[in-house]
């Protein structure tokens, strides 16, 4: 039995906030939970972690400035150093301030590049992805609730029922 | 009452909408079919553009001997468009960046095409430096590789390399940040389309979008810091946009006062951009009730501010360019010499365009009027392109040598490839406004219970 999931198919976002809520409080585990549009406080409803990849943004953000450091000082510095308009390129220091702008262009698009391509692997977003929702309604107007079926599933059903569910579907879980 | 706003604030969504209507209204585009004025004007852009591409293949073969530059004035049309097109970009990023930092709620309605407009604009824009080059196959050239001599670099010192990496940066980030708020509304369409080659295609736009909890949480924290890079970013590049002349010694363009002006320009020009192509769209794409007349008077505001700021700069140009006693700032683009000249014609159509009917929006009645503004937009488009005219052309016609004071005359060949970006922006925007979800309808469902028409009224 533990490998079956309920689907239950609610059709206004409180109505389902609630339903969530009471769910957990029932002590039945959420799988997943589908919207059509971002619904505010499911994640704290649901009882989601905080996302970290604002975080990530930083680190690559820092990343990108990093190596556009190195690469403005190993290019115009130590490399190929060239009198250009009278700048000083003795030094990085002294050159710095003609390389802010490229320090701050490479800083952005590291940090945005890099979270975005972060965002897509870890949700599974890319190209020839096959969607996964069990439902074609679920990016129209409908909202789906997974719960783990552990033990008596009608007793589970009837509980879906009464938080407002319009349909339920038994499914098998997936990976 | 987690829905609730406040009866003070006129509803964003017009009418009395559910969930399912909201995607019905803007799959509906999709689904449809092209009338016979979207076909109009299709072919109408489609020539322009086509007469762009052979000016600019002219160009390449020629060489760029074929425009109307001369020896004083060896810059013209070509940035001048450069910098209008980047300017008219600012705009899409600036609603969907800084007003969603700002909580701007009205931005819902309009962020999609703003966007697709600025990442158009930024293709026409990056078009111009690259014809020219003249050998437009050296144009790897600006890339930081070495050559093939040794190890000469790009020169990082020069504005006009770092132009190349802020505007590179800016249309990827752009584009990115339009392509995965695009997922979700991409699914929708997805899982209502019928015809399998639409469903096919659908798919493969939409990446697999699920819309489960964890990928709605990644979602919005991805579009708030992707809104927190693009708002420096966008003020940076018509910064370094304006450093291409404020960091060299032509009287009028060594001026400390052009990147806060350039940024205020921009967005000037690009709200009015906006403008004339939504006030159009929602009567065409039936979306009346989602690009409302609150959307354009909010607008309207925005181009009132900056079109305040840039009257502001040209005043404190013109004043301190008179102040300073000088006699070559005497000949610069806001000036009496200006003025007065041969070029008073384009100096009394930026003045009249940029700084005098703008003004007419202060009235309530003429900045909700959908044809005022749509004529508005228009003038404003006319006089952002010629502000940009009156800085590179004035201030090069007339110099410290009198004996090579000039004018500029366009070539057919300038004037070409001019009307071809023009042709070749709307057969973009039209073809994106066939194609893709032109609302971006997850977003705007998400404030239909607070901001909608139809919930406000039943809460009171």
């Amino acid at each position: 039995m533990s490998n079956k999931v309920l689907q239950a198919m609610y059709d206004d976002d409180e109505v389902l906030i609630k339903a969530v809520k009471k769910t957990r409080e029932a002590h039945h585990h959420i799988e997943e939970v589908f919207t059509p549009f971002p619904v505010h406080g499911l994640d704290k409803a649901m009882g989601l972690e905080k996302t970290r990849i604002a975080i990530t943004a930083f680190i690559y953000g820092v990343t990108g400035l990093i190596v556009s450091v190195w690469m403005l000082n190993y290019m115009m510095i130590q490399d190929w150093p060239q009198n250009i308009g009278g700048k000083p390129s003795f030094s990085y220091a002294e050159n710095m301030p003609a390389f802010v702008p490229i320090m701050f262009e490479m800083t952005v698009f590291f940090a945005a590049h890099l979270m975005v391509i972060t965002f897509y692997m870890r949700s599974k977003i890319w190209p020839f992805q096959t969607a996964s929702n069990p439902d074609p309604r679920t990016t129209d107007d409908k909202f789906v609730m997974e719960v783990a079926v552990d033990g008596n599933l009608e007793a589970l059903t009837s509980f879906l029922k009464e938080t407002g569910a319009i349909e339920i579907k038994i499914a098998e879980k997936k990976d | 009452m987690a829905h609730y706003e406040a009866p003070i604030r006129e509803p964003l969504i017009l009418g009395d909408k559910t969930y399912h209507d909201i995607s019905n209204d803007i799959a509906a585009p999709v689904e449809g079919k092209a009338n016979k004025w979207w076909w109009g004007v299709f072919t109408l852009a489609l020539i322009c553009f086509l007469w762009g591409v052979g000016a600019i293949i002219y160009t390449i073969g020629t060489g760029i001997g074929v425009w109307g530059l001369n020896n004083k004035i060896n810059w013209a049309w070509d940035i001048t468009n450069f910098v209008w097109w980047v300017g008219i970009g600012h705009a899409g990023t600036l609603i969907s960046a800084v007003l969603l930092l700002f909580r701007q709620k009205w931005r819902m309605g309009i962020n999609r095409s703003a966007e697709a407009m600025t990442i158009f604009a930024v293709v026409q824009a990056g078009l111009f430096p690259l014809i020219h080059m003249g050998r437009i196959w050296n144009g790897y050239w600006v890339m930081p590789i070495p050559n093939q001599f040794g190890t000469l670099w790009t020169n990082f010192n020069s504005p006009l390399l770092w132009d190349v990496f802020a505007i590179s940066t800016y249309l990827s980030v752009s584009l990115v940040f339009w392509y995965t708020g695009l997922l979700p509304d991409f699914a929708m369409i997805r899982d209502r389309a019928t015809k399998p080659f639409q469903k096919k295609i659908y798919s493969l736009l939409s990446f697999g979008w699920t819309g489960r909890a964890k990928d709605w949480q990644r979602f919005e924290e991805v579009s708030l810091v992707l809104a927190g890079l693009a708002t420096p970013l966008v003020l940076s590049v018509h910064t370094i946009v304006s450093f291409d002349f404020a960091t060299s010694v032509i009287p009028g363009w060594h001026s400390t006062v052009y990147p806060p002006y350039f940024v205020a320009g921009a967005v000037f020009s690009g709200f009015a951009m906006v403008q004339t192509l939504l006030i159009v769209m929602r009567k065409v794409s039936n979306l009346e009730a989602y690009i409302t007349r609150l959307h354009i008077e909010n607008m309207n505001k925005v181009i009132l501010v900056t079109g305040g700021i840039v009257m502001v700069a040209y005043l404190s140009e013109f004043f301190i360019g008179w102040y300073s006693g000088s006699l070559y700032e005497d000949f610069t683009y806001l000036s009496v010499g200006a003025a007065t000249g041969p070029y008073w014609w384009a100096f009394w159509a930026l003045i009249l365009c940029n700084g005098v009917f703008p003004q007419l929006l202060w009235f309530k009645k003429l900045r909700t009027n959908f044809t005022v503004s749509f004529i508005m937009s228009i003038i404003i488009n006319i006089g952002m392109w010629f502000e940009r005219f009156d800085i590179i052309v004035i201030n090069l016609s007339r110099g410290h040598l009198p004996s090579s004071w000039t004018q500029f005359e366009p070539t057919f060949v300038d004037i070409g490839i001019y009307v071809g970006t023009i042709g070749f922006f709307f057969v973009l925007f039209l073809l994106y406004a066939r194609t893709f979800p032109v609302v971006a309808q997850a977003e705007v469902k998400s404030i239909l219970k607070s901001s909608g028409e139809y919930y406000k009224k039943e809460h009171h």
